[in-house]
């Protein structure tokens, strides 16, 4: 039977088992959202902006595991979504992306919101798709979703003009997908695999570095059966958050620009660095020349040219992390004896010493200004028996929620890594809760980025999203001033919002509940009602104005150089200004 | 250092810009690119001179193996390769430099393609340094127009190799 273009995309998703899709219409895209309108099996949630429906599409795969859809139309609407297409691709989150596109015969004629949609996403993308004919638009997304969702995941764009949409064709959807040029790897090179098991054998000081990769490939069994045997302690990247049990006693936590001192301090003494799924960022490096001056390294990664890019790798090794972890721990269960308790004691003891000299630390007077820190963890302590999932925008906010917030398991936490997207947070715990209805989604925001996407709400509440936005507001850029306390002599260029709107009301202007914790006693009662509502909530949390995120390590600076608090003018200089006026029991405590 | 690198790529819309983007999008450099179809006409075969250090080298091979629409990547300094180039060179001539001109072109092997009672267009193949070679000794004459190619390489065959009867090395 012939179908058109629009009942053919929508016969593919169903296939490609898609429920839920982000979306927003426009003129040629209007036939799909007909055909959308006139079926049950796939839900379309209509978002305010195409940026939101990008980044729900990214926090359901990052939730789910599978491949986020949107569909936007032509021109704005494609452009508007760039912002999430970039995000997804640095951070390797699989997304398929559908847009609008001017019909064949005009593309190229500076048609009526036509862009060149091709051009402005291939730098973004890990592959798009221009379907001139509708015989092909059901291979092409076969091939989308299969991209999208193998090697190292991404984000595809596939773009639909719009006589296509409306054109007939037979349709046939492809059971298997080969592309002769695309053929990721998945096993690892078994010497090399050996020479590592050795390498972790011999080993006296090694640490496990892990990212985001050992979550997409769903190696977090393996790999607590790996540290665990190895008795390796555990670093994880931002995006690897909740790849290993925060709580763990081998968990290091986050290492990095804000990273645990002691994760750090891991990094820069190890004799052997394992990289899993990581890719040697440089908010992980710092100064590369001086990064683990004395480890050997070992990378795996499944794309080749994470390996070697950023630092010198001993061992390298393609492949998927959990495969590889696999094979690696088949040998590892036969060589390993309990000699390596024994010979990494000195370590643990050098670890454990870390840990004592320099833990996080924030100091929260009973009637003094809220701390910022203590928001997460009064929230952290209350939530994690529910398990959550935790979505972060990208500032103070982000990294201390990455420092408090010790998840215990993956896909739980939804951030933005690579690109740092402001406004990520928000729309991307939606998605999240849009796949899983009855979860409970956190969005920790902070008051600068939570107003970057705020016209979402009114799509959490028509289709009735409850996540719980808790925004620490401290009117402030609070990222961008504190590098302006630190490195540009305290002018806050830009940075100070000076007024921002009284989210309580706002929320309640959007049908969502307001609420708001003004003093330290209040906190635990208000989150406790935010989480009780079924409804969205915006929690509101006015803070200490001038905290700053520590441990730092200044952008270039060696990882174990790392400033653990405020140097002395800034605690002068704030203890005599700002709204609220620190009493001298606020000042900040680190060692 | 110069690096020769030999691409196959899906003989598609978008292939070019992709590994031309990869390039401009990443620092690396394009000293010349040179692109047609293959023997197979479903795929291109391009040749670019880059250059870098052994780390950048390897990142462009890596980079652009992971581009979906490249089917095979050879870095050709990894063996020993034979490139060419041609060129073709408008050239005003007086009625007194036109024996020169030619004498020229008959040294360097090259062709005399078109010709007025004022210029010759002249048709040379080699590499770099012949090409810049005849360049030098044509320029006094005075240059009208140049056009290059940018190399295009192949690797050499081993000994051994070359012993594969011959029409089957062409089928192939």
């Amino acid at each position: 039977m012939k179908l058109t273009g629009a009942e053919i995309l929508i016969e593919c998703l169903k296939r490609e088992g898609v429920k839920t899709i982000f979306a927003l219409p426009g003129g040629v895209v209007l036939k799909i959202f007909d055909m959308l309108h006139q079926q049950k099996d796939i839900e379309v949630v209509l978002t305010r902006h195409e940026q939101g429906a990008g980044h729900m599409a990214e926090g359901y795969a990052k939730a789910t595991g599978k491949a986020g859809v949107c569909l936007v139309t032509s021109g704005p609407g494609m452009t508007n979504v760039i912002t999430a297409l970039a995000d997804a691709y640095m951070d390797s989150v699989p997304l398929v992306c559908f847009t609008g596109q001017v019909p064949t015969s005009l593309i190229g004629n500076d048609a009526f919101q036509e862009a060149d949609n091709i051009g402005l996403s291939r730098p973004c993308t890990k592959y798009n798709f221009l379907v001139k004919d509708v015989a092909d638009l059901a291979t092409t997304i076969k091939e989308a979703f299969y991209i999208a969702t193998t090697g190292r995941p991404g984000p595809v764009l596939v773009d639909i003009p719009k006589d296509v949409s409306m054109d007939k064709a037979e349709f046939t959807y492809p059971s298997s997908v080969s592309i002769r040029s695309y053929n990721p790897v998945y096993e690892g090179n078994k010497w090399q695999i050996k020479q590592a098991a050795e390498a972790m054998t011999k080993a006296k000081k090694p640490v496990l570095y892990v990212g985001g990769g050992v979550v997409f490939s769903g190696a977090s069994q393996e790999l607590m059966e790996l540290a665990e045997l190895t008795h390796m302690p555990v670093d994880m990247t931002l995006m690897g958050l909740g790849a290993f049990p925060g709580e763990h006693p081998q968990s290091m936590g986050m290492l990095g620009m804000h990273g645990t001192y002691w994760a750090n301090m891991v990094m820069h003494y190890s004799d052997l660095v394992v990289a899993i799924g990581a890719r040697f960022d440089d908010r992980v490096t710092g100064k590369v020349s001086e990064f683990c001056p004395h480890a050997k390294v070992i990378h795996i990664d499944i794309d080749p040219t994470s390996i070697r890019k950023n630092v010198n790798v001993d061992i390298p090794i393609v492949g998927d992390c959990k495969t590889v972890l696999r094979e690696l721990l088949q040998i590892l269960r036969a060589t390993v004896n309990g000699d390596q308790k024994e010979l990494r004691k000195p370590w643990w003891n050098q670890i454990r010493e870390w840990q004592q000299a320099n833990p996080l630390a924030y100091q929260q007077a009973a009637d003094g200004p809220i701390k910022p820190q203590h928001v997460i963890k009064r929230l952290y302590e209350l939530t994690k028996d529910m398990d959550p999932i935790v979505s972060t925008d990208v500032g103070q906010h982000q990294m201390w929620a990455a420092q408090y917030f010790k998840l215990a398991k993956p896909n739980r936490w939804l951030t933005s890594g690579g690109l740092g997207t402001m406004g990520f947070g928000f729309p991307a715990a939606m998605g999240a809760q849009a796949a899983f209805p009855g979860r409970l989604v956190l969005c920790i925001a902070g008051d600068g980025s939570i107003q970057m996407n705020m016209q979402e709400m009114a799509t959490a509440v028509v289709h009735k999203l409850p996540v719980k936005i808790i925004v620490l507001n401290n009117r402030f850029h609070g990222m961008v001033r504190q590098w302006q306390d630190l490195f540009y002599e305290g002018r806050y260029a830009s940075s100070d919002l000076e007024t921002t709107p009284d989210f309580v009301k706002l929320a309640e202007a959007y049908g969502a509940v307001g609420l708001r914790a003004s003093k330290p006693s209040e906190i635990d009662d208000v989150l406790k009602e935010a989480i009780a509502v079924n409804r969205p909530v915006i929690v509101d949390v006015p803070t200490y104005r001038y905290e700053n995120v520590y441990p730092m390590i200044p952008a270039g600076g060696s990882n174990h150089e790392m400033i653990l608090e405020d140097p002395p003018h800034l605690k002068t200089k704030q203890a005599g200004s700002g709204q609220v006026t620190p009493k001298d029991s606020d000042t900040i405590l680190t060692a | 250092m110069e690096h020769i690198i030999s691409v196959t790529v899906e003989n598609k819309f978008g292939s070019l810009s992709r590994v031309a983007g990869l390039f401009s999008g990443r620092g690396f450099n394009i000293e010349s690119l040179s692109v047609a179809p293959t023997l197979d006409p479903s795929m291109s075969q391009m040749t670019i001179v880059t250059s870098g250090d052994d780390r950048i080298i390897e990142q462009i091979v890596k980079q652009l193996n992971k581009l979906i629409d490249v089917i095979k990547v050879v870095d050709l300094n990894e063996s020993d390769f034979v490139s060419r180039e041609t060129a073709l060179i408008k050239v005003h001539t007086r009625p007194e430099d036109r024996a020169e001109a030619l004498r020229i072109a008959d040294i360097f092997r090259a062709n005399v393609i078109d010709s007025t009672p004022a210029t010759y267009t002249i048709e040379v193949t080699g590499d770099p340094h012949k090409i810049e070679a005849i360049i030098n000794l044509l320029q006094p004459l005075g240059i009208k127009e140049l056009t290059r190619t940018g190399r295009v390489a192949v690797a050499r065959e081993s000994i051994r190799a070359t012993s594969v009867p011959a029409k089957k090395a062409v089928r192939e």
